[in-house]
């Protein structure tokens, strides 16, 4: 395959990406997935940090195979592609704690960018606040970026450095099939599940796990990502990747309008809360994090796919940040923020702006 | 010989950043820029062709990508 050629890298590439995402995530969500929830990729590995017991909010437990599939999928298409370039060492520590912060971001918001496209997709307000303020999270980013913040190079490392993270979700799918839920029982095995909650909402496991391979082999070619679509327009006024973004929630308005999945307005929607300040903010600490880490947390899972051990470590600070998040009292609920959200989300900006003053390299 | 942009081992936005300081700096009307990813040879060349600048070619060395562009 002549990889100077890649049709995905297209305008129409990018928006075909959004669209199938746009498809298959109210589809999800028809099929057992939670509202305004078919992929949500901050949630989904929350759910992961739950299923493992790394914290034990028992409404939210469930190895999301969606999450495998986005990696796996990755890995398959950048092989396929000879893209598959294993590297590390760009300030992996920094991205671990870009990820916790995201993470706890996203779940004082309740949920990831594409999270927030999806809610807004199903009428729910609250996601413009959200949207708003992932938006603002990015600007601040790209001031840094503007000023000269830099991570730094990555090296090159062992094809097996590269595989460590896919090996991991090989690792959760097995643990899954080995596993499997027992209804009425919290506890398979190694795993917890939920009985009550969006933890014991799901589609069929080959159907989330199919859907995942595609979306990830899909975001692979195109380099999807919720995050670069905001921070390129803003820098750059480049509307690639943000026509896909925008492919995606206008489809998923359209599908969920003829699924009868649309409602719109503020108060009582899934998962979800109306306190709009923390959604805007909440949003916008996570938008700040994946603008200093370089990917939102999709994109994330797909350059782990493709070798990238900082994007991995990324995704483990995502993860560590869930079991943070729930066990001391930092994620809202639908009920409002926790008690101990707000302050987190103060914390989270003082440790970005830290990071983003401090850190600056001359590259050229 | 044309001004070589070093971007390998970065990752978008900063192969992009570092082209579009080249173009902006006005002097250069040919530039290289080497990357070691394929997104960020898209991105690179994307936006080189977004300022009006030509795609010259891309050849593969070492492992790295090198991207000849030039002005109009």
């Amino acid at each position: 395959m002549d990889r100077m050629k890649n049709i995905f890298a297209g305008s129409w590439g990018i928006i075909g990406v959004g669209v199938v995402i746009g498809l298959l995530a109210p589809l999800l969500q028809k099929l057992g997935n939670p509202g305004n929830m078919g992929v949500c990729v901050a949630c989904f590995e929350r759910d992961i940090a739950g299923a493992l017991g790394l914290h034990r909010a028992d409404i939210v437990q469930y190895i999301r195979p969606e999450i495998i599939g986005f990696v796996l999928g990755s890995l398959i298409a950048a092989y396929l592609f000879k893209e598959f370039r294993p590297r590390l060492g760009s300030a992996p520590i920094v991205r671990f704690f870009l990820g916790v912060f995201a993470m706890i971001g996203a779940l004082v918001f309740l949920g990831c960018p594409w999270r927030a496209a999806l809610r807004l997709a199903g009428g729910d307000g609250n996601a413009i606040l959200g949207l708003l303020g992932l938006v603002c999270g990015i600007w601040i980013g790209t001031l840094f970026l503007k000023g000269g913040y830099n991570l730094g190079r990555t090296q090159k490392t062992h094809t097996a450095a590269g595989w460590m993270l896919p090996l991991f979700m090989a690792g959760l799918l097995g643990l899954l099939f080995v596993f499997p839920p027992i209804a009425g029982e919290a506890k398979s095995g190694v795993l917890f599940y939920s009985l009550k909650g969006p933890g014991s909402m799901h589609a069929p496991l080959l159907i989330s796990l199919g859907a995942g391979l595609l979306i990830g082999f899909l975001a692979q070619r195109s380099r999807f990502c919720t995050m670069g679509a905001i921070r390129d327009f803003v820098l750059f006024r480049q509307t690639h990747l943000l026509s896909g973004f925008v492919a995606l929630i206008v489809t998923a308005f359209v599908v969920n309008f003829f699924l009868g999945q649309f409602k719109p307005g503020f108060e009582g929607q899934p998962v979800a809360h109306a306190m709009h300040v923390w959604n805007f903010l909440g949003m916008a600490l996570s938008g700040l994090a994946f603008c200093l880490a370089g990917g939102c947390p999709g994109r994330q899972l797909f350059l782990s796919g493709e070798g990238d051990g900082d994007a991995a470590i990324f995704v483990l600070g995502m993860i560590v940040g869930a079991a943070i998040a729930h066990n001391f009292g930092l994620a809202s609920s639908p009920a409002g923020v926790g008690p101990y959200g707000i302050p987190a989300v103060v914390t989270g900006f003082a440790v970005c702006l830290f990071i983003g003053f401090t850190m600056r390299e001359k590259m050229a | 010989m044309a001004k070589t942009i070093d971007a390998r081992g970065l990752s978008c936005p900063h192969p992009v950043l570092m082209t579009l300081e080249g173009i902006k700096a006005g002097n250069e009307d040919e530039l290289i820029v080497l990357v070691d990813s394929d997104a960020s040879r898209e991105n690179v060349s994307r936006a080189a062709a977004s300022r009006g600048w030509t795609l010259d070619g891309i050849s593969e060395e070492s492992g790295a990508y090198r991207i000849a562009i030039r002005k109009g």
